[in-house]
């Protein structure tokens, strides 16, 4: 019980034990080259969404192998799947057909 | 009356097969949206019927495309259609003027030889007989290249011919008979009664040497009759359906009827007019390539039309556009796979709406200059744009300098119609408060949707043709150099718009244009569609690693291109030679 009158910010901890992994094990299927990211954040710094708003696709590919699906339903349909970062990537992710298959996984299971 | 029971199975299967064609086309032409019937109504008596018979005439009997392809191929072809048709025609004639009346029953003048009592002359009956000898003849030797080029296909410059299914191969034989029957039939009949040519006359007198022809004749009459019943029974569930509905869709696509972005009845008509020649596998980059085989036209369409499952085929496609300018059925390969891909997005009131309107431009310029997502990536292309405008004293605005806007064909080739949709509503918004007269793009996929998709009513070009314009204007100037080029035409500028003179106009004025077999519509693609999701990064590199090496032949100083992402993508594979947007040679001659 909250009986001091401040809030308690909520746990922040992330438990890869419990945390949904669905939307990974779906997307790294389809995307198998998702494993080769270095998280070096060229997709993002050359994306176009990028440069008018927040979307960010190195952010959303580590959201997806934490298991925080929320996150993730909520930026995706920012992209405007151009493409840039497909090229700009220089570990040969299919960073597009990645951000597809998120996009497939979650109209094949919306609640 | 001329009449015999053999003839039933022939008769039989005739009207069993018009029957359900009528039924099926006319289910097909009712699902169509209501402004295709409207033109179909409109086109029936115009002008336009007469070029669709012309066409028929030119494609479905003479297959004069396919010899473009490859001459023995056409001849093949052209042996099977013109040769079986002349046989219709000119049996029909003779039977009519025997008979001397033009109502006859169908069946006569197919099996005339064996009513016509053959000591009975009629006026021409020799050369008739002589006619149509030589027609059969000349079917027989198409069959037996047929047959040659189920074995040895490179005889007919493919590299592979269609794997049929076990149906498709008990149909094709049935068809391969037809012929060799009827020619058994009539010798036989020769044998006996006399009549006949050079071709059954002799073929007769040969088999009643040492044949008991008195028996045997009925029964080759009944054979002949029966493959024909079989083969109009089973036409229509076998790839030989495209033979009335290519008919059918030459007259559609000549009163105007399009494909649309759904997969309707239209699409069905194309999908059975498939002829599943295969020419398409040969062109297929995937192919040639990548070794995979189960994703060209031909194959797709089969999927389609058999109801398997096609989503990873409709996927696994470049949409480079290569079988459909190869199709000498004309069919929309491309817009029929985009067709039918699923669309993945949900479009809310959020979707984009971080895209801001711009304010409307005080003074507006005359030009206004779109690079494109990709061309932000090769800094290069919009330096020498800017070069050229100053050049050439342009009042111009860069739209998308700082903040662009995608223009929504990459979604569009996933399928995601309804947000691409909202992104080109936005992007037009923009692209209008600039209050230019033209627009130029420095990217062809821009390009294609900026004049297919958006309203704008604005001039749209293409750099390509912006700096042709320059040139014949005057405004630039220009020194021509030694360098040798070669042209790399970007599948979205060259098939995808028509835009073929003006960059080889430009490139001709600056610099040693090398021509090439993969010039204009012919040309490869660079490997990196956005349309294909189904391949790696490791398939993309060999794709563009033998585009470089097709091109790289010629020996050129560099190779040209008039796309971002092409150029882009052939520049990591290309080592040797340097690849270069047409915008760079122009700016730094």
């Amino acid at each position: 019980m909250n009986f001091w009158g401040f809030n308690i910010s909520e746990t922040r901890s992330i438990n890869y034990d419990t945390n949904d992994k669905d939307m990974l094990i779906h997307v790294l299927q389809e995307v198998p080259s998702c494993k080769l990211c270095i998280e070096c954040g060229g997709c993002t710094a050359g994306c176009t969404a990028g440069r008018l708003t927040s979307f960010n696709i190195r952010k959303l590919q580590m959201f997806m192998k934490r298991g925080e699906n929320k996150e993730i339903r909520e930026e995706l349909h920012k992209c405007m799947l151009c493409g840039k970062c497909i090229l700009v990537c220089p570990r040969g992710v299919d960073t597009r057909k990645m951000i597809l298959s998120m996009m497939k996984y979650i109209k094949n299971n919306q609640k | 009356m001329y009449y015999d029971n053999f003839v039933l199975p022939f008769t039989i299967g005739l009207i069993t097969l018009l029957v359900y064609l009528c039924v099926r086309y006319y289910k097909w032409i009712r699902s169509f949206p209501k402004i295709d019937r409207i033109k179909i109504r409109r086109g029936l008596f115009s002008r336009k019927t007469l070029v669709s018979i012309k066409e028929i005439f030119m494609e479905s009997l003479l297959h004069h495309k396919i010899f473009k392809t490859n001459p023995v191929l056409g001849y093949m072809h052209m042996t099977f259609a013109f040769g079986w048709f002349l046989l219709i025609i000119f049996g029909k004639i003779e039977s009519m003027v025997y008979h001397t009346s033009a109502f006859n029953p169908p069946y006569f003048a197919i099996f005339f030889r064996y009513f016509h009592p053959a000591k009975e002359t009629f006026p021409g009956s020799e050369t008739f007989a002589f006619i149509m000898d030589l027609i059969l003849s000349f079917l027989l030797l198409g069959i037996l290249l047929a047959v040659i080029k189920r074995f040895y296909s490179k005889m007919f410059g493919m590299k592979r011919t269609t794997k049929q299914r076990p149906y498709d191969l008990l149909v094709l034989t049935v068809l391969w008979l037809i012929f060799p029957a009827r020619f058994i039939a009539e010798s036989f009949s020769s044998g006996i009664n006399g009549g006949g040519s050079f071709l059954t006359h002799s073929a007769g007198e040969f088999f009643a040497t040492f044949l008991p022809l008195r028996n045997l004749s009925y029964g080759a009459w009944w054979t002949y009759s029966s493959l024909l019943g079989l083969f109009f029974l089973l036409l229509p569930f076998s790839r030989y359906m495209h033979i009335p509905t290519e008919i059918v869709y030459i007259f559609l696509k000549n009163w105007g009827v399009e494909q649309r972005k759904q997969y309707n009845g239209f699409s069905e008509i194309q999908t059975n007019a498939c002829s599943r020649c295969g020419i398409c596998i040969n062109t297929c980059q995937l192919n040639n390539s990548c070794d995979i085989k189960d994703t060209q036209p031909v194959y797709f369409l089969r999927r389609l039309r058999n109801h398997e499952d096609f989503s990873v085929q409709s996927e696994n496609c470049l949409l480079c556009g290569r079988c459909e300018a190869a199709c000498p059925v004309g069919i929309n390969l491309n817009a029929i796979r985009l067709s039918t891909r699923p669309d993945l997005t949900r479009v809310t009131k959020e979707t984009y709406a971080y895209i801001k309107p711009k304010a409307q431009a005080e003074t507006p310029a005359k030009v206004a200059y779109f690079a494109g997502c990709m061309s932000h990536l090769t800094p290069g292309i919009i330096r020498s744009m800017q070069e050229i405008f100053d050049k050439a004293k342009v009042n111009y605005t860069f739209i998308d300098e700082e903040e662009g806007v995608c223009c929504g064909r990459p979604q569009a080739i996933c399928g995601n119609w309804k947000a691409a949709k909202v992104l080109m509503d936005r992007n037009q918004e923009r692209i209008e408060s600039s209050g230019a007269e033209i627009l130029v793009t420095s990217c062809p996929i821009c390009y294609k949707t900026f004049k297919e998709d958006y309203t704008l009513k604005i001039k749209i070009m293409h750099h390509t043709e912006y700096i042709d314009m320059l040139l014949q204007e005057g405004k630039l100037p220009l020194h021509k150099n030694d360098l040798k080029t070669v042209f790399h035409n970007p599948c979205e500028l060259g098939r995808g718009c028509g835009v073929v003179d003006a960059p080889n106009h430009v490139l001709e004025q600056v610099s040693q244009r090398i021509p090439t077999r993969y010039d204009g519509k012919n040309s490869l693609c660079c490997g990196g569609s956005l349309a294909n999701t189904v391949i790696d990064s490791q398939q993309k590199t060999k794709i563009s690693t033998d585009t470089v090496k097709a091109y790289s032949a010629y020996q050129p100083d560099v190779i040209v291109t008039a796309c971002p992402l092409c150029k882009k993508t052939l520049g990591k594979t290309s080592t040797s030679v340097p690849v270069k947007d047409i915008a760079e040679i122009v700016a730094a001659s």
